[in-house]
């Protein structure tokens, strides 16, 4: 395998303006498959979630998933998209033996979604808008796998072996238009649009959008233009990006390749590429012509899809809120600084912060007690955070037993790993455990003295104003009471004791 | 005994299943009789692929035992129940062979029944066998079937029409009193007219295609061949209905096609002579008795009008591109990868490309690859405008000239084909002579309008079955069958019984009747 000549991203990006393009392959959740009764679910046993319409036995006929149609319309509102009062399949007609009946029914000149947009707002709050051409719907085909070669290629292999389990999964292909005016931001806005469309179908429910099982797929197009020449440059077509992160680095990796291809004075091939991970660099597929006759013509077999008005309204009354305008939304409301918000949306806790602030916490206790003390432990256990078995109303009641002087701090802490050993509620805890905060001021009194004798230097600048040093005495006397004491009381009475204003 | 076996075989599925209620026979002895004429007379007629005598005695005892144990077994009953049957090889069954009449399928056996097949079961109608037919139903003559020709019981060296050759022999030489077919362009029509059979197209969406092994989706139906009006009828409303596995089938009920057959009178209804699918180009023995029949209706009291549908003249035309269309696209799952025939290539690389090349070339006839090549032509890049694209705008013109026609006209009336049953291997080498059988009967594929052939008489010059066309407007199956009904009784009244009382005798009937077996 010969190694493609690249140039630094950097001086591609001097020379050239880039062109991107997705297909993405949202692989839907529903109970059947497209066009048969037969079940769909992921990692069976190779042929066994088939019938005789999956096979593409003699004389069998597809027959509509309607849910199928349901979630496409819903993808399609989703993504800003007009839906098409009717709609019909294709036949798309090639000899492929993951491909039963060698035609995928798909559909071509009449997708059931068309005309959308996504806004993809990127890391620094800039929003750019990705135009949608369509979203359509259409079978996957069966997995093949080559045996007898090299890392299981077709080059080499023995014989293939072939299950036909996800052959008739329903598919939606979102593709959208040509993407131009991203410049160097072209990986940054690849890998945050095909985020956006998993967020987006896990929002609606619609996919299991996992990339690594392949429910999300993408398909991404690459092209450089000389800066200001209005006509599009030959693009290739990477196949099967199957990660956010490789689809920024595919996208990067083909500009700084189209960029020495063309430095070279020679033509870019319009074929498709494979990409790797290892290398993170892509390799020839097989040539790619937009006169592939695939001899396209209206499914016989199928009635046309009917969208009445009624039915895409009663769909778009029960769309979940868009994911960007939600985080929004929720970011405004609860007044978290952007660094703050990326955090919580990064750990994965923004629904159980809604949550717990449902519950009655204030935004500030619940961030604190998620991101502080929760998504650390879920890490340890290797588990999502909202999996960890803290409930909201776990986290009201040991912020109130807080609040209530009934323990500090430090001990809510050891509540909170009670709660999680099972030990019971945080009431239960503090009471089995004995832990209550020293509200007796005479101990207290004792400690604090003892703790002005054993650092005078301390205690005389606070005396002189220098308040904020008062750390060091609070510090010895929680050391004395190993905790048990309310640091707040303990620094009131270091002043009182003192004689100075806090 | 053996002399009311034979006798047997002589009576309408109406009359069979009357018997039956009536306890005067067994299903076992009605099936037994028309096994035993198989044996007698298939090895001449070669209507059969398959024959399944053990599945259908053992239906046809079922059905004898509910019968024996009365109440509610023998209420359920469904009145066709113990009524044999004969399918055609294009529909497939489980625990027979379905082969569509082509190599490729030698030896395949269906993991799955056709719906129409479910609903003879449910019925209990024994299964006979399974019936010869053009390859993938491609034809006008069974002679491009991979088993061998069907012969005409009217002459055996003559054709019995196609693709449904196999069905409308056996039923002309009495083998089964009722059997399915197929129609994409006349499969059912055409032979029922060269074979003095009934054979009917219903509305398209009137017959679940589920099951049927597709040759041209948009133009396929399923519908019965008989020997008698009300027989199809009764066996349409068997088969008939909606299927929510096929999403081209209609929710109507069609549950008035038997009482239709049974009205009796056509006074004041209007039968349209269409203008175009009669004179120039037909015999003129067809042209005679398609004209008798006209007055015989003319008599009975229907008013006769003349339409005209001016684009019929490109039917044929624009169904040789439809067609091999979709040919070229349901038969690419025929590649040896998952059942059926494997060829490999001889030498060279393995590659799957290879091994479904040359099993596609090994397991296709000629006229299969000819509407393979035809189509993947027509819906080429740059090509699919001109041709599949014209061709459905004349599908649609065809559509609007039936409407108009069916503004002035109750059915419609044509001669079913062109000419009587022609010699074997005479049209074999001339695909456009063969095509031309089918130019009455195309037309109402094209429109998905339902379409029945009825026996008209026999040519003057050659002695040989003339069939009568009725056409009616989508979803109006009823009126082919009330027409067609009192056409067929006011015929049988002028030549005193039914047409196929004159075809030669077949077999060792007549010679060996109450004989040793």
């Amino acid at each position: 395998m010969s190694v493609d000549a690249t140039l630094s991203f950097e001086e591609a990006m001097e020379k050239y303006d880039p062109v991107l393009g997705f297909e993405v392959h949202v692989e839907l959740n529903t109970k059947t498959k497209m066009f048969s009764s037969a079940p769909n679910v992921f990692g069976d046993e190779p042929n066994t979630n088939v019938n005789e319409v999956d096979l593409g036995m003699p004389g069998v006929l597809p027959v509509v998933n309607k849910t199928a149609v349901e979630s496409s319309i819903k993808i399609g509102l989703a993504l800003n998209c007009k839906i098409a009062e009717s709609c019909r399949f294709a036949r798309k007609n090639y000899f492929y033996p993951d491909t039963p009946k060698n035609f995928q029914t798909s559909q071509y000149d009449e997708p059931i979604a068309y005309d959308g947009y996504l806004d993809i707002e990127l890391e620094d709050g800039t929003v750019f808008r990705v135009e949608i051409e369509r979203a359509h719907m259409e079978e996957d085909a069966g997995k093949l796998t080559h045996m007898g070669g090299a890392a299981g290629r077709i080059q080499g292999a023995d014989y293939s072996l072939v299950d036909y389990n996800r052959s008739g999964v329903p598919l939606v292909e979102i593709v959208t238009k040509p993407i131009e005016g991203a410049g160097s931001r072209a990986p940054e806005l690849a890998k945050a649009y095909v985020a956006a469309v998993r967020e987006i179908v896990k929002n609606l429910g619609v996919s299991d959008a996992k990339m690594e099982r392949g429910n999300v797929r993408c398909d991404a197009n690459v092209s450089l233009r000389p800066h200001g020449r209005e006509r599009f440059g030959i693009r290739s077509e990477t196949k099967n990006v199957n990660s956010l992160r490789a689809v920024e680095h595919a996208v990067r990796y083909e500009i700084q390749r189209h960029a020495a291809v063309l430095d070279s004075g020679e033509p870019v091939i319009q074929e498709t590429r494979h990409w790797h991970e290892d290398t993170r660099s892509t390799t020839s597929g097989r040539p790619k012509s937009d006169a592939d006759d695939y001899r396209y013509f209206p499914e016989p077999d199928l009635v046309p899809v009917v969208a009445s008005r009624e039915w895409v309204e009663e769909l778009r009354a029960t769309l979940p809120e868009p994911p960007a305008e939600r985080r929004k939304r929720l970011k405004e409301a609860w007044g978290y600084s952007d660094l703050e918000f990326r955090d919580v949306v990064n750990a994965g806790v923004m629904d159980s912060i809604e949550e717990t602030i449902a519950a009655g916490a204030s935004a500030d206790v619940a961030r604190k007690w998620w991101m502080g003390e929760i998504v650390g432990r879920a890490k340890v256990a290797d588990v999502d955070p909202s999996e960890l078995g803290v409930t909201p109303q776990v986290i009201v009641e040991l912020n109130k037993l807080v609040e209530d002087g009934k323990i500090n701090n430090k001990m809510a802490t050891q509540v909170l790993d009670g709660v999680l050993a099972g030990e019971g509620t945080p009431e239960e805890i503090v009471e089995k455990r004995g832990l209550a905060v020293v509200s007796d001021d005479g101990p207290l009194l004792e400690a604090i003295d003892a703790a002005l004798a054993a650092q005078p230097d301390v205690a005389e600048k606070i005396r002189g104003g220098k308040v904020q040093a008062i750390g060091a005495i609070v510090g010895g006397v929680m050391k004395a009471t190993r905790g048990q004491a309310d640091a707040g009381r303990v620094r009131e009475l270091i002043l009182e004791k003192l004689g100075v204003e806090g | 005994m053996t002399e009311l076996k034979n006798e047997l075989i002589h009576h309408s599925a109406a009359d069979l299943a009357a018997k039956l209620a009536a306890r005067e026979v067994t299903a076992v002895e009605v099936t037994q009789a028309h096994l035993d004429r198989i044996a007698d007379v298939d090895g001449q007629v070669n209507a059969f692929l398959h024959v399944n005598s053990e599945e259908a005695l053992a239906v046809a005892a079922e059905v004898d035992a509910a019968r024996a144990a009365g109440g509610s077994a023998a209420e359920e009953l469904h009145a066709l129940a113990g009524v044999p049957i004969a399918v055609k090889d294009l529909i497939v069954t489980i625990g027979q062979p379905t082969t569509a009449g082509s190599k490729i399928l030698e030896g395949w056996h269906s993991p799955y029944d056709a719906t129409v097949v479910k609903k003879l079961r449910a019925a209990k109608m024994p299964i006979l066998g399974k019936t010869n037919l053009d390859e993938f139903a491609m034809g006008s003559s069974t002679e491009h079937s991979a088993y061998g020709p069907t012969r005409n019981p009217w002459d055996l060296d003559r054709i019995p029409g196609g693709s449904g050759g196999g069905s409308a022999a056996a039923v002309a030489a009495f083998e089964a009193p009722l059997a399915l077919g197929t129609d994409t362009g006349g499969s059912i029509r055409q032979p029922g007219a060269v074979t003095g059979t009934v054979g009917v197209k219903p509305t398209y969406g009137a017959v679940s295609r589920y099951g049927a092994i597709a040759m041209a989706s948009s133009l396929d139906q399923i519908g019965p061949v008989s020997r008698t009006v009300l027989d199809s009828a009764l066996l349409q409303e068997v088969i008939g209905g909606h299927d929510p596995f096929d999403s081209t089938s209609l929710t109507d009920p069609f549950n008035d096609l038997v009482a239709a057959a049974r009205v009796g009178n056509v006074a004041g209804m209007k039968i349209g002579i269409v203008k175009e699918l009669h004179g120039e180009g037909y015999q003129a023995g067809v042209e005679n008795r398609f004209n008798e029949s006209l007055q015989l209706l003319k008599d009975a009291g229907a008013e006769i009008v003349e339409v005209s549908c001016p684009n019929l003249k490109y039917a044929l035309g624009a169904y040789y591109l439809i067609m091999p269309s979709e040919v070229s696209s349901n038969l690419a799952k025929f590649d040896g990868v998952r059942f059926g025939m494997r060829v490999l290539p001889k030498d060279g690389p393995m590659t799957i490309e290879r091994v479904m090349g040359a099993t596609r070339a090994a397991g296709f006839g000629d006229e299969v690859k000819r509407r393979i090549i035809l189509g993947t032509y027509a819906l080429s890049a740059g090509y699919y405008d001109a041709y599949y694209g014209s061709a459905q705008k004349v599908r649609t013109l065809i559509q609007r000239d039936f409407d108009a026609a069916f503004a002035k006209a109750d059915v419609l009336i044509s001669p079913t084909a062109p000419t009587t049953a022609f010699k074997l291997g005479e049209k074999l080498d001339d695909p456009l002579a063969m095509y031309l059988n089918d130019v009455a009967t195309i037309p109402a594929n094209l429109a998905g309008i339902p379409g029945l052939s009825l026996p008209g008489g026999l040519a003057d010059e050659d002695g040989l079955p003339v069939g009568i066309q009725l056409l009616a407007p989508a979803r109006q199956d009823a009126r082919l069958y009330r027409v067609g009904a009192v056409l067929e009784s006011i015929l049988e009244e002028k030549w005193g019984g039914p047409m196929l009382a004159q075809a030669p005798v077949l077999g060792s009937a007549t010679t060996t009747a109450g004989g040793s077996n």
